[in-house]
């Protein structure tokens, strides 16, 4: 077995994100540590919902009817997103829209194979959204690596890293697959049973040292909002 | 192409030469040779563009092979250089001065090969692993297997099935009435 | 002078009407916009979802006082618009809260959101946020110039900056209207409205295909909530100021309905048939087709 931490270590930290001393405008001289200074690293926390049962009921059936997919293709996934927008699928109908920044977004589509590198990016978008959000497998390659089995750099089970609603198989989904599987997650939300960031906030620190298996250059807050 | 070739023939030292098709040939040349040549390809008889700077792996001879592929836009032929490396010292000049994106490619044969280019600019930085900490993994005698059973968690019930023979199985316990 | 309180409660009754015509009626040009492009879009209720999810979040972030403050702003932009003109000409309960020199506030209010979206953005500290912000700034600087150059022709024309005057008299048939009777003035305004209208080809500034989806790229939840109910009012909002000068105004909610929606559909039909304009293209379009309309309606009044 490999050291965990020799592992990390091996990997020296990039120039920009050394601690450093800064000459502020006003002549005072302070030191910046950029991984804590620029972040707001406070660990998630269990969100829970409203505690009358209606209202909660009320609220689960807009967020199922309103999904804001966040624009983010990890793989070749990203292009079976693509139809979902045309006339022939057109899934807006289904209150599925797609929104550019992750602060708006409470749909993760992991969109096929997720190399290391684009994991550590997925991570700090998941951890911007804001809860409740969801995520959705897309593909064999997040489920057990796909046709990348076998590759040094894409990971094979996604939900050691990230808590998933939904996986849909196929290497590729069709479109339809795709609204089928987001109708799947409709129902899961309607039942309340869609809490994969409290999930994610409970076993935070199993889910980090996943992460930190496989990222050896970890080089951002433990928890980024 | 005969004649270029037999006139690049008299200027410079030229090893093995193979003519694939009347507008590609592939030409083995010394490590010192390339240089000069690259650039009489350039300036003199118009192969303008380099098309690509690849590496092979021969483990079993001990050798990687740098293909340096230019093209001749007038005259719509290319040609590939070939330059032998041994594999325990596979240094190789830069030529990211004669094409500036040469730079990106000697960048990920050094990521993924292990091949430096001295004074190439950015050489050193990631390119696309990120905190990569074992061998290169497209040198040989990485195994990539081993390092993604080691590294990464796996599903069970991962297995392969020949089409065939389940079927073969199917038919046999369910009966082919259906 | 006495202030009638009965007007409040007038006002939010209006405010309230306008609001759910707003988010029905944005949703309605989204579907014929789908229609266009042959599909069948969102369905009719989709904002009033939107709206309650985003209220219904539960967790949000700040990152300070003017990110707070930047949505209200905006809001309040629209809401004050909407409130300081009258919506229904001829009616007590709904000519709100207007009075002589409104029209002047008004030109400041349509403003007044997108400033207050430029503090609250530009401290979210997002580049995309500022890209977006200076971005929009520009643009609706650039579309507001025709505007207000059709404004004061408007104003010269009927001697008064009350829109309620202006309304009176523009009563009596369609040959009254200011379309007819100014021509200038309001092809200068309608070209203005396009650029505010945030639809296409003027849309670069919060296109969400846009890789920077601009001012809102940091705005989630509630505080994107706010903004949404924004982007119900203010449109209607602006159109009714449109409505009151230039198309002679509505005596009664269905022809305010519809009039609105004609005015709305004519940005929704340029935006469905032309491609997107970057900013400096559109600038350059406003100052070259639409400034010199302005200025030639002023010199002929």
């Amino acid at each position: 077995m490999r050291d965990e931490d020799t592992l990390v270590r091996r990997v020296p930290v990039k120039d920009e994100l050394k601690k450093r001393v800064v000459k502020g405008p006003d002549g005072l001289e302070f030191e910046v540590d950029p991984i804590q200074d620029y972040y707001c690293d406070a660990r998630p926390e269990v969100r829970p919902g409203s505690y009358v049962r209606i209202v909660e009921d009320l609220f689960n059936w807009a967020r199922s009817e309103s999904l804001w997919i966040l624009g983010f293709g990890t793989g070749c996934g990203a292009i079976e997103m693509r139809p979902l927008m045309t006339p022939r699928f057109d899934a807006y109908r289904y209150g599925i829209q797609w929104r550019p920044t992750p602060r708006q977004a409470n749909l993760f589509v992991i969109s096929g194979y997720l190399s290391v590198k684009t994991l550590k990016r997925a991570i700090r978008s998941y951890e911007q959204m804001q809860s409740p959000k969801y995520v959705v497998g897309l593909g064999s390659c997040t489920i057990n690596g796909g046709m990348y089995w076998d590759s040094y750099n894409t990971i094979k089970k996604l939900d050691e890293y990230l808590p998933v609603d939904v996986y849909i198989a196929g290497c590729m989904p069709r479109p339809e697959a795709l609204l089928a599987g987001f109708e799947e997650l409709k129902r899961i939300i309607r039942a309340g049973k869609a809490e994969g960031a409290n999930l994610y906030a409970q076993n935070f620190d199993w889910y980090k040292a996943n992460q930190k298996r496989v990222i050896h250059d970890w080089d951002m807050p433990d928890y980024n909002w | 192409m005969r004649t270029l070739l037999e006139s690049l023939k008299e200027r410079f030292p030229l090893g093995p030469i193979t003519e694939q098709r009347p507008d590609l040939a592939f030409v083995t040349v010394e490590r010192e040779t390339l240089r000069p040549l690259i650039v009489h390809l350039r300036d003199r008889e118009g192969f303008t563009h380099l098309v690509l700077l690849t590496a092979v792996d021969w483990i079993e001879e001990n050798l990687f092979q740098l293909t340096y592929l230019v093209h001749d836009r007038a005259n719509a032929r290319d040609i590939g250089l070939r330059v032998m490396l041994p594999r325990d010292e596979p240094e190789m000049e830069s030529i990211h001065d004669l094409w500036p994106t040469a730079a990106t490619y000697q960048r990920e044969l050094k990521e993924m090969f292990g091949i430096p280019f001295p004074g190439s600019p950015r050489l050193d930085e990631e390119f696309i692993l990120e905190g990569w900490v074992d061998i290169p993994p497209y040198r040989r005698d990485f195994d990539t297997l081993k390092f993604a059973e080691e590294n990464f968690e796996h599903r069970a019930g991962r297995g392969t099935t020949d089409p065939a023979t389940h079927m073969r199985e199917r038919m046999a316990t369910q009966g082919g009435s259906k | 002078m006495t202030f009638d309180w009965m007007k409040i409660p007038y006002a939010l009754l209006t405010l309230f009407i306008v609001l759910n015509y707003g988010l029905l009626l944005t949703a309605l040009i989204q579907k014929i916009g789908a229609r266009a492009g042959r599909r069948h879009g969102i369905p009719i209720w989709q904002n009033y979802v939107d709206l309650l999810k985003n209220y219904a979040l539960r967790t949000h972030i700040t990152h300070g006082v003017m990110y707070y403050l930047g949505p209200v702003f905006r809001l309040s932009g629209g809401v004050g618009l909407l409130l300081f003109v009258p919506s229904i000409y001829g009616s007590e309960m709904f000519s709100n809260l207007s009075f002589a020199g409104d029209l002047i506030l008004a030109l400041y209010f349509i403003f007044f959101g997108t400033l207050g979206m430029a503090l609250g953005a530009g401290e979210s500290g997002h580049p995309h946020a500022a890209i977006g912000v200076s971005r929009g700034l520009s643009q609706v600087t650039a579309a507001e110039l025709p505007l207000a150059l059709a404004v004061f022709s408007v104003a010269l024309q009927y001697q008064t900056l009350s829109v309620t005057d202006i309304v009176a008299a523009q009563q009596g048939g369609v040959a009254h209207w200011t379309v007819v009777t100014n021509p200038l003035a309001v092809a200068a305004a309608m070209l203005s409205f396009l650029g505010s209208m945030m639809r296409p080809p003027f849309d670069v500034v919060l296109a969400p295909q846009e890789i920077p989806i601009g001012p809102p790229t940091e705005y989630h939840s509630s505080y994107l909530a706010l903004m949404q109910t924004n982007r119900a009012i203010f449109p209607v909002a602006k159109m009714v100021i449109y409505m009151n000068l230039f198309f002679g105004g509505a005596t009664s909610w269905p022809v305010f309905f519809v009039k609105v929606f004609l005015l709305y559909l004519f940005s929704a039909f340029v935006g469905v048939v032309f491609p997107r304009f970057r900013v400096e293209q559109s600038i350059r379009w406003f100052l070259i087709w639409a400034v010199p309309i302005g200025i030639a309606a002023i010199l002929i009044v």
